[in-house]
């Protein structure tokens, strides 16, 4: 029995390590079902993806600006002078094989990665998985997603195209314009003027490449021994209980279902990386402080950023010609702050303001369940979906010809009376719904709880159709 | 339609959705005990599980061969994307249809213990027996950590220069020649009425945030500089920086409508990431977009020779303000 063969590896891992009976608790740890938990692991996957395409990537690119005389397989460019980083960016693109498909699966994962930590964040919000105890894995969470953006923003602005320095540009003047301090810090952080620091785009390299995925990797892993730890929420359900975790066994149903949603993720990234072009670098052509372009959008996910730092008016306070707070800091800084501060404080501010409630929660809520949470997410998410949109308004005027100065107009008016409007709509159709108890979209399928008369209790199906409305 | 709409949700959701929805409609749901185990695999599951991992082995196989035979990006697409739909077909398809069926009740560990607490207090206190002043240690102590912290941190002073009150140093002075970005002078008559050029300082870096210039040309009697730039603009010629007073960009658009009686907009340069717009008539206020202040103004004069130079420094400081920058 004890004997070492070697040749039955479960014996030769228990014997030097002990694991076998935490392994099989393991594989009997329980996952409950529901199609929104796999929003986080689409976000896990992603970052994966990132990961094995970012290492790739990383073995081709040079990160520097030196210039040099491009003369790869790119026609139009030949003879150009540029720098290595953009030239290194586009001969990956064109003369390493697969190295175009790479790339824009690169780019692609950090648009999904970002899409699905915002929905998971959503499906966090609206269901109050963020209650006690789960706080502190929502701010981890919420950190995530901050580092997730500037990740990705790292990421676009490496290969010294227009449209990475136009970022950067912009960025740089949002970091400048924090009161007080915001110079000094920029100076710091760009080791001087944006163009012109020689050690600025290393910074931003090691930032992109080693920093910030090494903080994304410990708090994911944080996050995920949280989840292990406190267990999982679920929804309400037969057998299903504050106390209990009701669904599939690790073993062998849901980790062949999870492998199979790896396994997508992978396939629809490679689609979209070798299918859909994105970022042609080599359209924008090299970054000149001189030149810009309004065909190129940057990443969606700073879509909110632009079109808070267009719509605000010019104000820009200033003392005895001296000024005070530039304007990018109350669309570019402030805006995000609040946003993510009041994100941050959520669980807290719900506490102690509007449900009272300090004890623990492992039943997931229904977003009616709780109306005011659920008006309050519709109206945050109003501003920011406004706020967004008019980001691309742009893009509305070329492509629809509707007036830039009359979208101003409407969109300043509008992230003022919708958010407030849209609180009060779902507010009323969460309390409708919560006392009516009805699917927006189903019939009634519910049961009823019967006493009986031995003083048990019995859940009853649905009774006939001439019976009178569900009980409150 | 329902069926068709749950299919379309199953496919984009993991197929969970489908037998969550088929399960809802059993008795099941009044059973107090949600615990169940079933044998699902049938020989012609297990042959379907084979052909879709086969499938899955011929997209990789066609992958390998289009790398080796340099193929274009689509097909690389194609295989290795198929590859892996393939593969997540098979372990999706293995995961519902083939083994088990389980659903497993699971206790939750019980995280707080206020005898654990408690005992955890009472360890952490007892570190300190027989220490008698407190006070004295923690602020020693704090002192020590702070003064640590503080002397690790500083080295960041050597990250960057500090911020002076205009960093942006601009190579414009009086007499400097405006040149294209091949290094030729410009002449006042290559610059028309409704276009804009681009012009950068003879000799000097063009890549310094100072040195760029937008040049356009209006009709001399439609200017309304500032009294003291009354001579700055020779023939309607005006020269602002071009980058951009709001967030550094290129302000590399120029809105010159055809008929103004109309439109009610005067010719303006726009910068394409925020829209500010500045009326080049009027020393470049601010007209529209989130711009605090005008762009700086470059004053003009026409040699004998009919090229451009400079009549004296940029009008103020270039590129984005900060806290305590002199806007004019």
């Amino acid at each position: 029995m004890s004997q070492d063969s070697g040749r039955d590896p479960i014996a030769f891992v228990d014997q030097r390590l002990g694991a076998a009976a935490t392994t099989r608790k393991a594989l009997r740890y329980v996952f409950p079902d529901h199609w929104s938990f796999q929003l986080g692991e689409i976000a896990l996957y992603s970052f994966v993806v990132l990961l094995a395409t970012g290492v790739y990537l990383s073995l081709f690119f040079e990160s520097s600006l030196s210039r040099t005389v491009y003369d790869g397989g790119y026609a139009p460019l030949a003879g150009t002078e540029v720098s290595r980083a953009y030239a290194s960016a586009v001969r990956l693109s064109f003369d390493v094989p697969a190295g175009l498909l790479i790339r824009q699966t690169h780019h692609w994962a950090a648009l999904v990665f970002v899409v699905a930590i915002v929905m998971h964040l959503m499906r966090i919000f609206f269901t109050g998985a963020f209650r006690k105890p789960r706080e502190l894995n929502w701010m981890i969470g919420l950190t995530m997603l901050g580092l997730a953006l500037v990740e990705g923003f790292a990421g676009y602005s490496l290969p010294d195209d227009l449209l990475s320095g136009m970022g950067l540009a912009i960025a740089q003047a949002v970091a400048m314009s924090i009161p007080l301090i915001g110079g000094d810090v920029t100076y710091a952080l760009w080791g001087g003027e944006f163009p012109g620091s020689p050690e600025f785009h290393s910074r931003l390299f090691i930032t992109h490449v080693l920093l910030l995925p090494g903080a994304l990797a410990v708090l994911i892993a944080l996050h995920l021994a949280l989840v292990v730890r406190q267990r999982h929420t679920q929804f309400p359900g037969p057998g299903r209980t504050e106390r209990n975790d009701v669904g599939s066994p690790m073993w062998p149903g849901y980790a062949l279902r999870s492998l199979s949603l790896l396994a997508a993720v992978c396939a629809v990234l490679f689609l979209l990386g070798g299918l859909v072009q994105i970022n042609p670098i080599w359209q924008w052509g090299p970054y000149e402080i001189w030149e810009g372009t309004n065909g190129a959008q940057p990443d969606w996910y700073l879509g909110w950023l632009i079109g808070a730092l267009r719509l605000m008016p010019n104000w820009e306070p200033h003392v005895a010609g001296y000024t005070l707070v530039p304007n990018p800091f109350w669309g570019g800084a402030l805006f995000p702050a609040g946003l993510f501060g009041l994100l941050y404080a959520w669980p807290l501010i719900e506490q102690r303001l509007i449900t009272r409630d300090t004890s623990r929660h492992e039943l997931l809520d229904r977003p009616r369940d709780n109306p005011v949470r659920t008006a309050a997410g519709v109206a945050i998410l109003t501003l920011v979906v406004l706020v967004f949109g008019f980001g691309s308004s742009d893009r509305a005027l070329v492509t629809a010809g509707f007036a830039y100065s009359l979208q101003l107009t409407v969109t300043r008016v509008a992230v003022f009376v919708l958010p407030p409007v849209a609180f009060l709509v779902a507010l009323r159709v969460c309390r409708e719904l919560r006392d009516r108890d009805a699917h927006p979209l189903r019939e009634w399928d519910g049961g009823y709880v019967r006493r009986r008369p031995d003083g048990g209790f019995e859940v009853v199906p649905e009774p006939p159709r001439s019976s009178a409305p569900p009980p409150r | 339609m329902r069926r068709l709409l749950r299919a379309i949700v199953a496919l984009l959701v993991g197929t969970r959705a489908v037998r969550g929805a088929a399960r809802g409609e059993q008795p099941e749901q009044t059973e107090a005990d949600p615990r169940r185990r079933e044998i699902v695999s049938t020989p012609r599951r297990e042959l379907v599980l084979a052909v879709l991992l086969l499938a899955a082995a011929a997209f990789a196989i066609a992958f390998v061969v289009l790398i080796l035979g340099g193929d274009p990006v689509q097909w690389e697409a194609v295989t290795l994307g198929g590859a892996f739909a393939c593969l997540a077909a098979a372990l999706g398809y293995a995961g519902l249809k083939v083994v088990p069926q389980e659903t497993e009740v699971e206790e939750r560990p019980q995280l707080e213990g206020p005898e654990a607490e408690e005992q955890l207090r009472r360890t952490l206190a007892a570190g300190g027996d027989g220490v008698s002043r407190r006070r004295l240690l923690t602020v020693a102590g704090l002192t020590a950590g702070g003064s640590l912290a503080a002397a690790l941190a500083v080295p960041a002073i050597s990250l960057g220069p500090a911020v002076g009150e205009a960093p942006f140093r601009s190579p414009w002075r009086r007499g400097r020649a405006l040149v294209d970005e091949h290094g030729e002078p410009i002449s006042a008559d290559d610059v028309v009425e409704g276009s804009h050029l681009t012009a950068f300082p003879a000799d000097a870096d063009p890549r310094e945030l100072g040195s760029p210039v937008a040049l356009v040309r209006v009709a001399p009697d439609t200017l309304r500089l500032p009294p003291e730039r009354r001579d700055w603009a020779p023939e309607g010629l005006l020269a602002y920086s071009k980058i951009c007073t709001h967030a550094g960009c290129a302000v590399s658009l120029y809105r010159y409508p055809l008929s103004e009686d109309t439109t009610g907009e005067p010719p303006a340069l726009a910068c394409p990431c925020h829209y500010s717009m500045f009326a080049v008539r009027e020393g470049a206020r601010v007209i529209g977009g989130p711009a605090g202040r005008p762009l700086p103004q470059l004053p003009l004069e026409i040699a004998a020779d009919r090229t451009l130079r400079a009549a004296g420094p940029l009008s103020g400081a270039v590129g984005p303000a900060w806290w305590g920058v002199r806007r004019t």
